[in-house]
């Protein structure tokens, strides 16, 4: 039990400075917002009403403290840009990040994983120098020109695929939204054909943000198992004839386990933040390009409110890597 | 996405395309008119407030107003739309319009001509960014019960003092001259807002289009309207698609999954053109490019300096090079297509003749410091400007900074020079000639920030009382005579150096007829497209 208030205490307080940090970088931004909503031209009149409706004629602490409360009653404000209220901004943009960044990590950690142990298991063959090439590629080349070669190749020349946004116009708002995630919401109302449609326009913006993950993960899946497998313990399991499988999957992949569940929390997390290119490419309406917007525009509601979700995100996953570690490795218990 | 990674995403494209080729094989419905393009600007579609570029594509094919330009002939200036005809008082302050009888609101009522009292009070009262628009000719919050008044089928509006009435006219086609539906709007007031939370993100017009949806950063879908007292329009739906990616706009044109692609870059235009299926065409905007002198600097008060600079300048260089298929030369204040435009270009890049002139001015070497904001064009300009202002003599250093901070020194007179642009806000010549050569009082105490002649100290040797005399002009050629006139002196002494005006590049499916995209005056226009 106190562990529980001590978790939520903490995420309290790391919420709370990360609204506050955020808030401040927000005001101190050479960027008017008033001006970016009234235009070059307007009249002191205007610009004055404008500024305060928005609230900006406040001193800077109480409008801090107008935001925390309203915050907590769940109200984050109208974004700016949008007309709408931030909340029903994040709920429209976050499941289409939610989508591809899930499914990019899954593709990321079926390939990443395996490739990484079987580079290590085999160090130095021809397997270790493609996924050493794997992944440099993946480190070194820009994700929108890949974006732009995969669109071209397997949307343009192949027509594999569907063309950029999430699902084609003849399938827009057919499926009532219930999660805000077309496959999900497709598949709740057993509309096959909408499914199809939207498989055909995620599997290239989620193979892309798959790659990316799955360069890291190899990576990271390889260094790891590199050091068990030099370990003293598995020379010990060899010598006592244990069968290579054995070795190879029960005893050192069983220790990494742990650190890669840390890896690949930080990568799904990374991809949950939104990847902007990706989105901008795919014409893909998600959080990271939500949230730059807003940036750019000085929207500061909807920059709170993304940053809010973000780091949110954040918490959880720790939260739940805490939790796997517990299950996973007996000393955490 | 960064210029450069632009680019490099394009010319990857181009490469690519040009080893394996395109098979195009979708194409969208026959009367459906699906377009790319950036919508992210779209911050409300109310039309007291909305004015943005892609706000105004989607109000001017919602709502109709008293008086509109016609898509298929945009040069013959406003005619009757929701008014069928107006009369114009002897003083010259009243116009009388009366409806148009028959037509209905999307919703099924009747528009009347309370509707447009209200909708035209509405806008004053509410006071948004565009309210300038209305307010100039003295409509006040308080004064509006009288000076806008509906009788029987008939509005009356009375300016405060007698203005041209192309002036008013022309005002009332821009997007806040909209007419809604009172009954509509008022059914959903909150909290005494005149409607104006539900009309950011609903409609309620007359137009030959209602909304379905506005997505944010995801597109905006209309349907026809059946009602639309010009005829049904053909294009049943049209859906504008927010894709942000030149290179992306290209491909999904270039598939046939969309007809028009409005953000097409150079690089990207080029690699289209001469495609099979795909027609490019140029639309001037309204955007102006210039450079300005400010006239309290010793040396660049001198007559023969000021034009001296503008032989300094390598227009046609730049049009032809970094400005390519993106703005074209033009020097002078109205930009084309707007009533009263020229398009005398009597400056060229003359390094001999500019330094002839600064001899006779007396002037050795100097150095000045523009101001320019961090923009890609802007910045390109100003190293050509550096370039050839050095060949004379003249050092140019350049203040870069964000758009806020370079526009307060401007503001405040700060700046020797001034590297930007103007984009005229509602479509009368007024829009551009009351800032560019108007400035009744050039004193520091005047303040007037938002006049362009006074930003740069300029007294504007007499243009003032020529562009007080053209808003009174109520004979529409005699004033457009009169803005040719002002322009021409302007070239001569201003200290303005007009450089560029926008042109916009789209690419569509050549199936695709009729669209008319606005020029310099209005937006899109979607009814008379057919495929």
């Amino acid at each position: 039990m106190l562990r529980v208030l001590k978790t939520l205490a903490s995420i309290a307080v790391t919420m709370l400075g990360l609204l506050l940090v955020t808030f401040v970088i927000g005001r101190v931004m050479p960027i008017d917002p008033v001006l970016s909503i009234v235009g070059e031209s307007a009249t002191k009149a205007t610009y004055d009403a404008a500024r305060a409706s928005m609230g900006l004629d406040k001193p800077i602490v109480v409008q801090f403290l107008i935001y925390i409360w309203d915050v907590i009653h769940g109200d984050f404000g109208y974004s700016l840009l949008t007309a709408r209220p931030v909340a029903e901004d994040i709920a429209r943009v976050f499941p289409a990040t939610l989508e591809l960044a899930t499914l990019g990590t899954m593709i990321g950690v079926l390939l990443g994983v395996p490739l990484g142990v079987v580079a290590a298991v085999r160090r130095g063959s021809w397997i270790d120098q493609i996924a050493r090439i794997v992944a440099l590629v993946g480190y070194s080349m820009p994700i929108f020109w890949l974006g732009m070669m995969g669109l071209l190749v397997f949307y343009g020349t192949l027509g594999w695929v569907a063309g950029p946004g999430r699902v084609g116009i003849f399938y827009v708002d057919i499926v009532p939204p219930v999660t805000g995630m077309i496959l999900i919401d497709s598949i709740l109302a057993r509309n096959w054909e909408v499914l199809q449609n939207a498989i055909s326009h995620i599997i290239l913006p989620a193979s892309l943000l798959g790659y990316y993950s799955m360069a890291y993960i190899s990576r990271m899946t390889r260094s790891f198992m590199l050091e068990q497998l030099s370990s003293e313990y598995i020379t010990t399991a060899r010598v006592k004839g244990l069968p290579e499988r054995t070795v190879i999957w029960r005893h050192a992949f069983g220790n990494i386990k742990v650190q890669l569940i840390t890896v690949i929390a930080l990568s799904y997390a990374n991809l949950l933040e939104g990847s902007v290119l990706t989105e901008i490419i795919f014409s893909w309406p998600g959080i990271g390009s939500y949230i730059t917007n807003a940036l750019l525009s000085a929207d500061m509601n909807a920059v709170l409110g993304g940053t809010v979700v973000v780091g949110l995100v954040f918490v959880l996953l720790n939260i739940l890597s805490d939790l796997l570690y517990q299950f996973f490795d007996p000393r955490a218990a | 996405m960064r210029p450069f990674s632009n680019l490099l995403a394009s010319v990857a494209l181009g490469l690519a395309v040009g080893v394996t080729g395109l098979p195009a094989f979708a194409e969208t419905p026959a009367n459906m008119l699906v377009i790319a393009n950036r919508i992210d600007d779209i911050t409300t579609l109310d039309p007291a407030e909305s004015f943005e570029f892609a706000g105004g594509d989607v109000s001017r094919n919602i709502y109709g107003k008293l008086v509109n330009f016609d898509p298929m002939n945009l040069d013959a200036g406003y005619g009757p739309d929701l008014a069928a005809s107006w009369t114009v008082s002897e003083d010259g302050k009243t116009i009388t319009f009366t409806m148009r009888d028959g037509v209905k609101f999307q919703s099924g009522n009747p528009v009347t001509a309370k509707d447009a009292e209200f909708s035209l009070r509405r806008a004053i009262i509410l006071n948004k960014t565009p309210s300038f628009i209305l307010t100039q000719f003295g409509f006040t919050p308080e004064n509006v019960d009288k000076t806008i008044v509906a009788k029987g089928n008939t509005l009356s509006i009375t300016t405060d003092k007698k203005f041209a009435t192309s002036f008013v006219l022309n005002s009332l086609t821009a997007t806040i001259g909209g007419i809604v539906d009172m009954k509509e709007v008022m059914a959903h007031e909150v909290d005494g807002d005149m409607g104006n939370a539900w009309l950011k993100t609903h409609t309620a017009g007359s137009g030959a289009y209602t909304l379905v949806s506005w997505k944010p950063n995801e597109s905006v879908t209309l349907q026809a309207n059946p009602n639309f007292y010009l005829g049904a329009p053909a294009m049943k739906r049209v859906i504008v698609r927010h894709v942000q990616e030149s290179a992306s706009q290209r491909l999904l044109l270039e598939k046939g999954d969309i007809d028009v692609a409005r953000n097409l870059n150079p690089e990207d235009v080029k690699g289209i053109t001469g495609e099979k299926g795909i027609a490019i065409d140029s639309e001037l905007r309204g955007r102006i490019m210039y450079i300005s002198l400010n006239q309290k600097h010793p040396i660049l008060s001198k007559p023969e300096v000021r034009t001296a600079i503008k032989y300094l300048i390598d227009y046609k260089g730049m049009q032809d090079s970094f400005l390519n298929g993106q703005y074209t030369i033009h020097q002078n204040f109205l930009p084309a297509t707007f009533l009263g435009a020229i398009d005398d270009a009597p400056y060229s890049l003359n390094v001999a003749k500019a330094k002839e002139l600064l001899a006779k001015a007396g002037v050795g070497n100097f150095e000045i410091t523009a101001g320019v904001r961090e923009a890609q064009e802007r910045l390109e300009i100003a190293q050509s400007l550096q370039n050839t202002f050095a060949q004379a003599g003249i050092k140019l250093n350049l203040t870069v900074g964000t758009g806020k901070q370079i526009l307060s020194k401007y503001r405040a007179r700060e700046l020797d020079m001034y590297i930007g642009a103007w984009g005229p806000d509602y479509p009368d010549p007024q829009t551009n000639a009351g800032t560019f050569a108007y400035n009744p009082d050039n004193s520091d105490a005047a303040k007037a920030t938002g006049l362009l002649a006074w930003r740069n100290s300029w007294d504007t040797g007499g243009l003032t009382q020529q562009v007080e005399a053209a808003v009174v002009e109520g004979d529409r050629a005699k004033r457009a005579k009169m803005y040719e006139d002002m322009q021409r002196e302007f070239l001569k002494i201003s200290p303005f150096g007009i450089m560029f005006q926008k042109i916009e590049q789209t690419g569509r499916r050549d199936n695709v007829k009729n669209l008319n995209l606005g020029g310099a005056i209005t937006a899109v226009s979607y009814w008379p497209v057919t495929k």
